[in-house]
């Protein structure tokens, strides 16, 4: 499974990394939510991978930690899914804003280099 | 806690005078004048314990594991200053009130005043070194804020600036120096630091700090080099330099000097540095100041050669100069004070300071030509004056000044030079203001000043005279406890009278008196027409300063230039190689080796869900550039697969989080999606140059070869921690302790909202700040003119139904969207509840205020959805504003509950009844705490997603076309920043400006319709 999750974060990664190098408003944000689930695919794996873990206290069974799949990671990431969400609502707003402003949806707003597109 | 009384209360009284209405000028003066002798008073009340050679103390606990208190400290010196910077206060107050015009801002003057008086026996009581810092920078930013109060005028701006550049930056070296000082002595607090010379003088680093809190000193005190900021500040109202340039912000650098003359003084570098920085400032400026033509310009010129007059006594290194230094700096705050108040009722009943226009006031003002001629008298150091005195003490110092033949015999020279220069200036600036010829071309008819603006003047001249006459029994004891409480024990004897008998000194004194007249009748054609200094003028401080401000300037442009650009791709492209070298870093030595946890089979099932969620990840890369839509579902798809694979892991908070934003994202890029230009893929791609599909096609290597290089690096960081056992960490403390401690059995949630309650706060704050940027950025949203029309679906549907817009007060919506119209409305209650249940379940159960919060804002977008904008809108009942005000009340409210039985915030109160029926409850502070999360995830959800929403309502709006006359003439159509200051800001200058602005505004707007 291991082998799996880590190829799973690499190809994330790398769409992510490829959309967010482009001159284009929409794949940069296609980008960075790409790239946000790697990371918090990531972090999540800090804790390490455990099926039927889920941290949960039973009330039966002692509190007792190997029992358990790690808390922390999963408190990080839930905070930060919903901050992604705020920053890519953000993100969306600038954007639209810069597209108004400059009349194209290049990364900045630069109409010269639309024709040199990449 | 009189001490920090003193210090607090002008801060706290210029808060109130920041409030007072800007035509209220006497009730403002009233308050500044009470708080001044409020001060006055309670720094009275320290005299009899400090007479008895007692230092009052006051701390206030604040870092002490830093070596940080607020500590106030008053000895004799402190007290004499203090004294000092109250009284004049209290007496410019008074001065000021009749100089300002009453259609000047008046109660901002007194605001910023008392900011000063504050900041400035800030710095005199500071018994720490640090907080002595801090108020040293506060009085050099209300200084700055004083000079430039006419900020009309352009000489202000430059002045202030060039007094805040050079005085702030000598504060700031004088921290570096007072760093140095606390790590030599091993403590800020001054009592210590004071009581330590002996170890500071022969540490390695003495000199280094010597330099630095020189630097800081002689920057304030406009000392040569640094005194060229001082002639621009005069671009102040007079009683701003009546007060900071004569009596107290320029003495804040000699104060430094004196209080810490124990520690530094006594060496040959203090000599060499603070003497010959003392000796170049009293002879050059008063040389500069014979030449000057605006009367404020001989006073400044005149100030800093007084100031450096302290300044050499204090280099001196004899106890008996440092007497003499304090006694001097009493004498020219009185004497020098009541010249430029003078100088200021001049101008202030004249029209001009100008020397070559002013002539023979002495018949329209006699009581302020008499006020002048002391002064100047005193200045001059004419016996019986009290700059009489000190003089004597400065030449009498000079000629027992020991060591080299150069400085034995030259400094009596420099001595006498000095003196022949100021009774030439003094000679002048009398001779050709108020006698002479009656002037003819004066811009007013010059009178007498009003009785309470001659007053204060009058008060000083008076002391002058009086301390002149009897110095024993008037300022002897106060300056016999001042010198003690510098110098300590061994304080030598030293007696203040006018008579010592024929000695040096007095000859000294005679000589330059009949040299200053002589130099006076030499110079008189000469000076009449011109502004020039003779032989020093190319060395002109301000002409360095801003050479040096615009090289400074230039090359950071340039380092700008060459080490950054504004291109963001560039930007990210150096982030992302720079983030993988410095991951690559660590694995240089001895690479990777494998781990040693167990690995697990691989699943099929999982297998092939992350087969098909990495083609969807590759799909949308792929894709993002001309199918949109198809990109943003694959991503859609890949987010599921990482939705799947948290279900797998043990994370079912997460999951549930995961998937329900991934359905928010995806509505809100949707309803992005629309604004966006369409993309076309070019027909004939031969039409674009072969160069440019070439560099386009590198680029694209290039970075493909980077995307691979990141996403291989982090799968195999990631393989390699998979591989690994987990380090000990701060899990299972959670784990043993959230049923325990916390009572609640999901350990995510009680983490978040208990155990890390703050982190969560602060996250929520965030998203609601964040909710609040987006509905303010979309309010002056202009879409591009080819996005402006309705999309070409709408307008088919808009065609069946006849072109007959949509009701929005109907029941349900028309046509085919009439079905989902109801199992939507009837979908919201469900939604509300399966909310509500996975809120309240959250602490033992996955869920939580976050998850309750997403599904309602789901809900609630589905109307908006199906129903249309402006339906939906027409039946909000409750605006998300107020919900993430209440979200965000609610979850701070649930913390500050825990202060009621003073435990720390945040802190959880349980309450368990037992009620009938239903059994025993569990209620606790968390779930209101939770509850607030709900709520202002909720709010700033629906507010985003609806903010985003309604633009297609204005979207259909006729493109706004602003006329330059239209907007000029319609303020109140769309308020903005420029109608402001048009408003409240009635200068025809700034009208114009502002109309300028608007003209462009509109300008822009047309180009971009």
């Amino acid at each position: 499974m291991e082998i799996v999750y880590a190829l799973a974060i690499g190809v994330l990664t790398g769409s992510g990394v490829w959309l967010v190098l482009r001159p284009r408003t929409f794949q940069v944000i296609m980008g960075l939510s790409l790239l946000s689930y790697a990371v918090n695919l990531f972090i999540f794996g800090m804790g390490r991978l455990a099926v039927g873990g889920a941290p949960i206290i039973d009330a039966l069974k002692q509190a007792d930690p190997s029992l358990y799949d790690d808390p922390v990671p999963q408190a990080l990431v839930l905070t930060a899914i919903v901050i992604g969400f705020a920053t890519t609502a953000l993100f969306l707003v600038v954007l639209l804003a810069s597209r108004g402003l400059t009349g194209n949806d290049h990364v900045d707003g630069d109409r010269d280099s639309d024709e040199a597109e990449s | 806690m009189s001490l920090v009384w003193i210090v607090v209360l002008p801060f706290a009284g210029s808060l109130c005078a920041a409030f007072v209405p800007s035509h209220a000028r006497n009730a403002a003066a009233w308050l500044a004048g009470a708080v001044a002798v409020a001060c006055v008073v309670l720094t009275l009340q320290h005299y009899t314990q400090i007479a008895e050679g007692g230092v009052a103390r006051e701390e206030l606990r604040w870092a002490p594991g830093l070596g940080l208190d607020f500590t106030f400290r008053m000895d004799g010196f402190a007290w004499l200053f203090a004294m000092l910077v109250t009284v004049m206060g209290a007496l410019v107050v008074l001065y000021a009130r009749y100089y300002m015009a009453p259609q000047d801002p008046v109660p901002r003057f007194f605001s910023f005043f008392l900011a000063f008086m504050g900041a400035m026996l800030g710095v005199v009581l500071s018994g720490n070194l640090i907080q002595l810092v801090v108020f040293w920078e506060l009085t050099s930013l209300t200084s700055f804020m004083l000079i430039a109060y006419w900020y009309h005028r352009a000489d202000a701006r430059r002045g202030a600036r060039m007094a805040l550049t050079v005085t702030a930056a000598g504060g700031l070296c004088l921290l570096a120096g007072v760093l140095i000082l606390g790590r030599i002595v091993g403590s800020y607090d001054l009592d210590i630091v004071l009581a330590s010379g002996d170890l500071v003088r022969a540490h390695s680093w003495y000199l280094t700090a010597l330099i630095l809190i020189a630097l800081g000193a002689l920057t304030k005190s406009a000392q040569f080099p640094f005194h060229f900021w001082l002639p621009h500040a005069m671009a102040a109202p007079t009683p701003v330099s009546v007060y900071l340039h004569s009596a107290t912000m320029v003495k804040a650098g000699v104060f430094l000097l004196v209080r810490l003359w124990p520690v530094l003084a006594g060496t040959d570098a203090w000599f060499w540095i603070i003497g010959t920085a003392g000796l170049l400032s009293l002879v050059l400026g008063a040389y500069a100041a014979i030449f000057q033509r605006d009367m404020k310009g001989v006073l400044a010129y005149s100030t800093i050669s007084h100031l450096g007059l302290i300044t050499l006594l204090l280099g001196l290194n004899s106890s008996l100069a440092l007497i003499a230094a304090i006694f001097h700096i009493m004498n020219h705050a009185t004497f020098k004070a009541s010249l430029f108040m003078a100088a200021g009722m001049v101008d202030h009943e004249s029209g001009t300071r100008d020397l070559s226009r002013l002539s023979g006031l002495y018949r329209a003002m006699p009581i302020t030509a008499t006020l002048a001629v002391v002064g100047a008298a005193s200045m001059a150091g004419v016996p019986l004056f009290n700059g009489f005195l000190s003089k004597e003490m400065f030449f009498a110092e000079t000629v027992f000044v020991s060591g080299h033949l150069i400085t034995r015999v030259g400094l009596p020279i420099m001595a006498v030079i000095w003196g022949t220069f100021s009774v030439a200036y003094s000679l002048r600036l009398i001779l050709q203001v108020f006698f002479g010829p009656q002037a003819a071309d004066l811009p007013k008819k010059p009178h007498e000043p009003p009785i309470w603006m001659l007053f204060p003047s009058g008060l000083l001249v008076t002391a002058c005279l009086v301390v002149g006459v009897i110095p024993g029994r008037t300022i002897g004891p106060y300056l016999d406890m001042a010198s003690r409480s510098v110098l300590g024990p061994d304080m030598p004897f030293h007696s203040l009278a006018v008579w010592h008998g024929l000695n040096l000194p007095l000859i000294m004194s005679l000589m330059a008196m009949a040299g200053g007249v002589i130099l006076y009748r030499a110079l008189g054609k000469y000076q009449q027409g011109t502004a020039v200094v003779p032989l020093i003028n190319h060395f002109d401080g301000q002409r360095i300063f801003e050479f040096l401000l615009e090289k400074l300037d230039s090359v950071a442009k340039g380092l700008n230039r060459w080490l950054s650009t504004s291109r963001l791709q560039v930007q990210l492209l150096l982030l992302i190689s720079a983030a993988f070298a410095s991951a690559l870093i660590p694995l240089m030595h001895g690479g990777l080796p494998s781990g040693d946890r167990m690995v697990t089979a691989v699943n099929p099932a999982f297998g092939l869900m992350w087969l098909v969620g990495a083609a969807c990840a590759i799909g949308a890369a792929a894709q993002a550039k001309y199918h949109r839509l198809a990109a943003l579902s694959l991503t859609g798809a890949a987010g599921l697969a990482t939705c799947m694979t948290f279900v797998w892991f043990s994370a079912p908070d997460l999951a549930l989080t995961q998937l329900i934003v991934e359905v928010v994202t995806l509505v809100l890029l949707l309803l992005g999606l629309r604004w966006l230009p369409p993309r076309y893929k070019s027909i004939d791609d031969k039409l674009v140059p072969l160069q440019v599909r070439l560099r386009a096609r590198t680029r694209r290597l290039r970075d493909l070869g980077l995307a691979v290089v990141a996403g291989g690096g982090l799968a195999t960081l990631s393989y390699a921690v998979l591989t690994r056992q987990a380090g000990e960490g701060i899990s299972p403390f959670f784990i043993e302790n959230s049923l325990l401690l916390a009572g609640g059995a999901n350990v995510v949630n009680v983490i978040l909202v208990d155990f890390r309650g703050f982190d969560t706060m602060g996250e929520i704050t965030v998203v609601g700040i964040v909710a609040l940027t987006v509905f303010a950025l979309l309010r002056r949203f202009r879409p591009a003119p080819e996005s402006m029309g309705l999309p070409v679906q709408q307008q088919e549907q808009d065609a069946q139904a006849g072109g007959v817009p949509p009701d929005p007060h109907a029941l349900l919506p028309e046509g085919s969207m009439m079905l989902p119209g109801v199992i939507v409305q009837l979908l919201l209650p469900v939604a509300g509840m399966v909310a509500v249940f996975f809120l309240l379940r959250g602490h033992n159960e996955p869920g939580g205020g976050f998850v309750a919060g997403l599904i309602v804002a789901t809900a609630v977008i589905l109307q908006y959805m199906v129903g249309g904008t402006a339906w939906a809108e027409s039946r909000t009942r409750i605006y998300p504003q107020y919900w993430i005000a209440l979200g965000l009340l609610c979850a701070a409210g649930a913390g500050s509950a825990a202060w009621a039985v003073s435990r720390p915030f945040l802190s959880a109160l349980v309450w368990q009844p037992t009620l009938p029926l239903i059994g025993e409850l569990h209620l606790s502070t968390v779930l209101l705490f939770d509850l607030g999360v709900f709520l202002l995830v909720i709010g700033a959800t629906v507010l985003i997603l609806v903010a985003l929403a309604h633009q297609s309502r204005r979207g259909h709006r006729k493109p706004v076309t602003a006329h330059v006359e239209t907007s000029a003439t319609e303020p109140l159509a769309e308020p903005s920043a420029a109608h402001h200051a048009t408003m409240h800001a009635p200068e025809p200058a700034r009208l114009a400006q502002s109309v300028q602005t608007e003209a462009r505004a509109a300008l822009d707007a047309n180009k971009e319709d």
